[in-house]
């Protein structure tokens, strides 16, 4: 070891944390220049610490499920009679969902319809979010050899979820619909008008670019669009709120604040449109 | 007289195997329950905005160690636990660092004049180091995304890191007096 000078050594120690910073700096310059380093990293950090996290998962579920059980006790009379008035109101509308789902068997067989081809789907346990406090993501814990690939969809057991962003050996992160950089052709039911659902980081997204003449309505529902060929047609994904501003936003069938499980569908859609954060920049001269 | 009670302080038990090991390890206690606490938030607890817990801990952390024993928190450990923070925390690269590097080099600047004040001034102090550390991570954010980012989560951020501080502080005070003191080696 070199032997330093008490006051060489002394002033190297008063030196180190600017230096750091400095390299801070260069480090978000390095961030900016190659984006796809971090979600390398990301994924790789991610595929480490998620079997921690799956094995966590089980006993602090277990815990949680106690604790809600205790209040679940509380309230279990209430709970009854509403689930009761529920069931009855289902059953009626399963009813017509039945009829009129054969009717549409029947006029889809005078018609020679083309079946859309079955997705196949992987379902998957979250287990940690992946947002960090300015984005919002899911990460998924997968098995070896999942066969989930970048732009899989994601829905839970109400709705459309999220995308899937980066996939690693045994982890994939679904970016949500309510993301700042989550943008999704949707279709309005009734009007069949197509918008474009934006995120905000918020637990509503936004509805824009609705075509003039057209106003989404309160309580419409909102299903994806197969333009792009991004999304196939007519998942669910919610219904329509004006916020206080006046401003129609969409408050997502599924629940995203507490998911648990999630499908991750392949439909087999061709071009995929890279979301843009983890769009690679083009290198000039290498086209 | 003065010579001999200098000798007599110097008197140390013989630096075997093990104690040196037992030194070692409780210098690297800070750096590494710091990494331990920083995993445990990401844990699925499905606490509602519980990514929030990740960079408010971490703070504190720094923060705390860099006061209480600067030699066991040096900063390019801290730059490690930043490209960590940036890296589970999903903030662009560099941001984390930066935040971490700050909040050590506030700690180095007012350990001396803190020293000696009790624990309500400590806590007033780190209420400005908090909302310092949101609000530079707020602004890195916008900057680097090219887009102006709603205030609201630095706000949730600041008031979280400012509540957990005391709560925290306890085992941080107890694992100051005693796993992490190489003197009790």
């Amino acid at each position: 070891m070199i032997r330093l000078s008490i006051q060489a050594r002394q002033a190297l120690a008063r030196l180190t944390l600017p230096v750091l910073i400095v390299a801070s700096f260069g480090l978000m310059l390095l961030g900016k220049a190659d984006v796809l380093l971090a979600d390398r990293a990301r994924v790789m950090v991610s595929d480490v610490l998620s079997p921690i996290y799956v094995l966590l998962a089980e006993p602090l579920g277990a815990a949680r499920g106690m604790v809600t059980g205790v209040g679940d006790l509380w309230s279990l009379h209430a709970e009854n009679a509403r689930l009761r008035d529920e069931n009855e109101r289902l059953r009626r509308w399963q009813s017509i969902a039945l009829a009129l789902d054969s009717e549409n068997e029947r006029l889809k067989a005078s018609l020679r319809w083309i079946p859309d081809p079955d997705a196949s789907f992987v379902t998957a346990r979250v287990v940690a979010d992946a947002g960090g406090v300015y984005a919002r993501a899911a990460l998924l814990a997968l098995g070896p050899n999942h066969g989930i690939r970048k732009g899989g969809i994601a829905l839970d057991e109400r709705g459309l979820a999220g995308r899937v962003t980066e996939v690693g050996t045994r982890t994939a992160r679904v970016l949500l619909i309510t993301d700042l950089n989550s943008r999704i052709p949707v279709t309005m039911e009734d009007s069949r008008a197509r918008a474009i659902l934006v995120g905000t980081n918020g637990p509503r997204p936004r509805l824009l670019y609705w075509p003039e003449g057209v106003m989404p309505r309160e309580g419409e529902r909102i299903v994806t669009s197969a333009e792009a060929n991004a999304f196939p047609a007519n998942l669910p994904v919610g219904m329509v709120r004006y916020n206080a501003g006046g401003v129609p936003e969409v408050e997502p069938e599924a629940l995203l604040g507490r998911l648990e499980i999630l499908r991750v569908f392949d439909y087999g859609l061709g071009s995929l449109p890279v979301p843009p954060e983890t769009r690679e920049r083009p290198t000039p001269g290498q086209h | 007289m003065a010579l001999s009670a200098r000798a007599q302080n110097n008197i140390q038990p013989r630096p075997t195997l093990g104690r040196r090991l037992d030194i070692a390890s409780r210098h690297a206690m800070p750096v590494f329950g710091t990494l331990i606490i920083m995993l445990l938030t990401q844990a699925p607890f499905r606490l509602a905005s519980q990514a929030a817990l990740l960079p408010a801990v971490t703070v504190i952390a720094v923060w705390f160690w860099s006061l209480a024993r600067p030699a066991s928190m040096p900063p390019p450990a801290v730059f490690m636990l930043g490209v960590l923070l940036d890296l589970m925390g999903y903030l662009p690269l560099g941001v984390g660092v930066l935040i971490l590097l700050a909040v050590q080099g506030a700690a180095l600047r007012l350990a001396r004049p803190l020293a000696p004040r009790g624990f309500l001034l400590g806590w007033f102090v780190f209420v400005w180091i908090a909302t310092g550390a949101a609000m530079l991570t707020w602004v890195l954010v916008s900057l680097l995304t090219f887009r102006l980012i709603a205030a609201g989560p630095a706000m949730f951020q600041t008031v979280l890191t400012v509540a957990l501080f005391p709560v925290l502080s306890i085992p941080l005070g107890a694992a100051h007096r005693t796993i992490a003191a190489p003197e009790q080696a």
